[in-house]
């Protein structure tokens, strides 16, 4: 069967619905990922994507399903990072996490629901992605991230975004990066506050963030974590992954952006 | 410009963020002896040098024994690291 012409024949304005595209990912024996690639090769963009309007183009889109990000922590922020780069299309999603849910996490983890407490969180992200886009590859680790396991649990990835809780485990991470190659969207949260910063391969830019510091908790284990901190932290983290898959500048290059939400400042600092 | 030679002292606008505000201020605007660093600044105000992760003055990160200079911001930040 003539893919392309199929699609040409479905689409309408330049897009094609899903159920066209389940159509004829059904009939021609393929994964639906894969006739939503064809559809953007062809220029006609899946419904789903429509409104990214003209800020993602077909080509950015189908550079978006062809990638894969790794989101290393499922809580407060990789909840809604793993949401918000399943919503944009990245085709493939790593999500890393040793936790399951408890009734604590209820006040800000957007995958902590009544059903999913006791649950593997990993494993209440894919279950949520498999509804939300179900072209989305996820692929849910349920163990801890470590540096000796970092090359298997990274595999693939183009970008990996820093969602962990403690300041041991995100030097770990950081460290892995840099020898991988891989790029960083670190961002930390505590009460009204958060930190985001890129460290890019041949930086040091995380442990200069903690340099003073030799706990594993910062100020979060006494301010704790309200509802909007990680939506805010995380949705900067999603769009610096964005932009870091798509090739453009992170505007967080040696740089760090603080965030206080109780004077709304946001405020970037050199790491010179 | 004789003026700003003879000076001994300076003027820093101090920012503290999070933790560190408590019972201390948000910002306030503290006269130090010329050539005071950012420990100095540190212990004026009580706060243990663990407890900041991160300096910004002039814009930059720098190091506790960084020496300030007149109308420099100096931000302190505690480490933050929830998820």
């Amino acid at each position: 069967m003539d893919i392309r012409n199929e699609l040409r024949k479905a689409a309408r304005e330049g897009c094609i619905r899903t159920a066209d595209i389940e159509r004829i990912a059904s009939s021609a024996g393929l994964a639906t990922a894969s006739v939503e690639r064809s559809a953007l090769e062809a220029g006609i963009v899946p419904e789903r994507y429509r409104r990214n309007g003209s800020t993602i183009s077909p080509e950015q889109q189908l550079r978006l399903l062809s990638s894969t990000a790794a989101v290393v922590g499922c809580g407060g922020l990789g909840g809604y990072v793993v949401e918000e780069l399943a919503r944009l299309g990245v085709g493939r999603l790593i999500a890393i996490d040793p936790d399951v849910f408890e009734e604590h996490n209820l006040n800000r983890q957007l995958y902590a629901v009544g059903e999913s407490l006791g649950k593997p969180k990993v494993e209440a992200a894919a279950a949520r992605i498999a509804m939300v886009n179900p072209s989305v590859s996820m692929v849910p680790l349920y163990e801890r991230f470590t540096s000796d396991s970092a090359k298997r649990q990274l595999s693939g990835s183009v970008v990996v975004v820093d969602a962990l809780d403690s300041v041991s485990a995100r030097r770990e991470l950081a460290a892995s990066c840099s020898a991988l190659g891989l790029p960083l969207v670190h961002g930390s949260i505590a009460g009204w506050f958060g930190q985001l910063t890129v460290q890019y391969p041949g930086e040091s830019t995380i442990d200069s963030l903690y340099a003073g510091f030799g706990g594993d908790k910062g100020v979060e284990a006494r301010l704790g974590n309200p509802s909007f901190t990680p939506a805010v932290v995380a949705s900067l983290q999603a769009a610096l992954a964005c932009k870091l898959i798509l090739g453009m500048e992170s505007g967080l290059r040696r740089r760090v952006l603080m965030i206080d939400l109780l004077a709304m400042s946001f405020e970037t600092i050199s790491m010179g | 410009m004789g003026d700003r030679t003879m000076k001994s002292t300076i003027n820093v606008t101090v920012k503290l963020f999070a933790t560190l505000r408590e019972g201390r201020f948000d910002i306030r605007s503290m006269e130090l002896a010329d050539g005071a660093t950012v420990a100095d600044v540190v212990s004026l105000l009580g706060i243990a040098e663990e407890e900041v992760a991160l300096i910004m003055a002039d814009h930059r990160h720098r190091e506790m024994d960084y020496a300030l200079a007149d109308r420099m911001t100096l931000a302190l930040f505690p480490p933050v690291g929830g998820g």
